[in-house]
């Protein structure tokens, strides 16, 4: 289990990656030293009626500069507050938090397949760059607006879906993998639920494993409120019941674990 | 300086505890507080079974709050006792058990497993406004608010704590009730029942459609209304509702509380427990004050 910090952190970055597609950096040292692919951290709003932190996944980490790279949509006011801030601005931020990929698994000679929706698509950068061996990435966007995509070109074979079909195969990433005859044997995604349905069926039509990382709306983001909660299919050790912590025991589960 | 109060016998080494719920039972917050500097932990509420709780989404934000709709998701007491009491007997903080039911029989068969175990103090939610069938119900109705105290206190070993809830019209009724039944300590308040819609959506923000609404929006109907009960009864009070600095918990000290629970600011600043005791030292230091029980009740 990673320390966790709440740290104010130095914006270093800020820039508009495409419509509400935001990339801010961060130095925070103490939480970067920390983190793992899959990974998140809290990030609190300046303004007073704004209470709750919003979670955002950790899209790099430099644990030489000490910094993380944030890449988020503005999804309400306060990811919209996020994006006016600028660099030499302070943002109050908790993490590293969650637990991320189970990057173990991938044994030598496997071949990994990482699946990104969306703005489930920033996580999946850094644990492409940590993965070892060969990967097939697909990436689902909403329309041609293919933000990072160029950048997962140094980690593997990128394939794109759209839901309009400007780029690449239209649909989501399962229709990309149908349409490539995509093989794996060991899957990881992040992405909307429809997206992870898809995923958790088209992996075991394979006899492979997929981690699948969740969102939910969440208050305290370390795993006391039980407000981000998921259905899993046997009664979790913490909880007694058929629910487990999303922001404590994942965001990353194994598909089989959960009912989706 | 002394900054301990007492609770029906129990003595907390400062006033400040957690509101049930926005806590757990510790485990979580440990990582980022000495669980040994508070007064006390309030656990999250837990019943005879486990509860799955509700379906999410389970809370929603609001200017300057949140509503929860969590259904009192708990393990149950069998791994309660095993596990969270046992994790808390290696603190130096006094325990305060949150004890949740659907019936009386409920409530009674919780009551009876904490007999033998080390928590100080029982808080009885008859208080939640997001679980259909108890809990609400003796909590809006006089009569059945003072029978289900008497039935706890029958069996309770700990001193007992009923939690009263905001909805309703007069609370000090409320309060005279579960005094007559024999409670040892009342806390307040639990949550306001509030609703929000998504417009974008079309829907309601959380999946019960209703959900309790806290943070700091609500500490000004909290503070009043525990000048009222402290007005209208003799047992000590817990005083909760949008706490965050030691300012906001000076006034519920100053309108009668003993003690004051931190509970969704929790969520936005982990360590702000320690910051409101902290700042309470720091207050009186600043006035010349000894005792903090000078403070309690001194504004009439």
């Amino acid at each position: 289990m990673s320390k966790k910090e709440q740290v104010k952190a130095l914006i270093t970055k800020q820039e508009c990656m495409t419509g509400e597609i935001f990339e801010m950096r961060i130095k925070a040292e103490s939480i970067a030293a920390e983190a793992k692919a899959g990974q998140f951290v809290s990030l609190y709003c300046k303004e007073g009626g704004r209470l709750l932190p919003r979670p955002i996944s950790i899209c790099g980490i430099d644990k030489e500069k000490g910094e993380l790279r944030l890449v988020y949509r503005i999804a309400g006011e306060g990811t919209r507050e996020f994006s006016k801030m600028q660099a030499g601005d302070e943002i109050t931020v908790t993490g590293p938090l969650g637990n991320g990929f189970m990057t173990e698994d991938l044994k030598d000679g496997m071949h990994a397949v990482l699946l990104g929706g969306g703005i489930g698509i920033p996580p999946m950068l850094e644990l492409a760059k940590v993965l070892p061996g060969e990967k097939t990435i697909v990436l689902g966007y909403r329309d041609a607006d293919t933000f990072l995509a160029k950048e997962f070109e140094a980690y593997g074979k990128v394939l794109i879906a759209s839901d309009n079909g400007a780029v690449g195969v239209k649909g989501n990433v399962v229709d990309a993998m149908k349409a490539e005859g995509v093989k794996g044997d060991l899957f990881f995604a992040c992405g909307p639920k429809p997206m992870l349905r898809g995923i958790k069926e088209y992996a075991a039509a394979q006899g492979a494993r997929a981690q699948l990382s969740l969102e939910e709306r969440m208050a305290c983001g370390i795993g006391a409120c039980l407000a981000c909660v998921c259905k899993t299919t046997k009664v979790d050790e913490h909880s007694q019941v058929n629910n487990t912590r999303i922001c404590k025991e994942g965001p990353v589960f194994y598909a089989e674990d959960i009912e989706l | 300086m002394n900054l301990s109060v007492n609770i029906a016998g129990v003595t907390l080494k400062n006033p400040v505890t957690v509101a049930s719920g926005t806590f757990g039972s510790g485990m979580e917050y440990g990582e980022f507080v000495d669980l040994n500097r508070l007064g006390a932990v309030t656990t999250k509420g837990v019943a005879n079974v486990p509860w799955p709780g509700n379906a999410t989404p389970r809370i929603a934000e609001t200017c300057g709050g949140m509503m929860n709709a969590i259904g009192l998701q708990n393990p149950g007491l069998r791994v309660f006792k095993e596990r969270d009491l046992k994790f808390l007997a290696d603190y130096d903080t006094k325990i305060i058990v949150n004890v949740c039911g659907r019936s009386k029989e409920d409530y009674i068969d919780a009551v009876e497993q904490l007999a033998d175990t080390n928590a100080d103090l029982l808080e009885i939610n008859i208080s939640c406004p997001n679980v259909k069938e108890g809990g609400i119900a003796f909590g809006q109705n006089p009569k059945m608010a003072e029978e289900i105290t008497a039935a706890v206190k029958k069996v309770a070993k700990q001193p007992v704590i009923m939690k009263l809830s905001p909805n309703v019209t007069d609370i000090t009724e409320m309060a005279r009730a579960v005094e007559a039944g024999g409670a040892d300590a009342v806390s307040l308040i639990n949550t306001l029942t509030g609703m929000k819609i998504d417009v974008e959506r079309r829907t309601f923000a959380v999946a019960n459609k209703t959900g309790g609404l806290s943070g700091p929006a609500i500490k000004p109907v909290a503070v009043r209304m525990v000048y009222q009960v402290a007005n209208a009864i003799k047992l000590p009070i817990i005083g909760m509702g949008g706490i965050r600095t030691a300012e906001d918990a000076l006034e519920f000290l100053m309108v009668g509380a003993s003690a004051v629970a931190v509970g969704t600011a929790n969520f936005v600043n982990p360590y702000a427990t320690l910051e409101v005791i902290d700042g309470i030292a720091a207050y009186m230091g600043r006035h010349g004050i000894q005792d903090i029980n000078e403070l309690i009740g001194c504004v009439k």
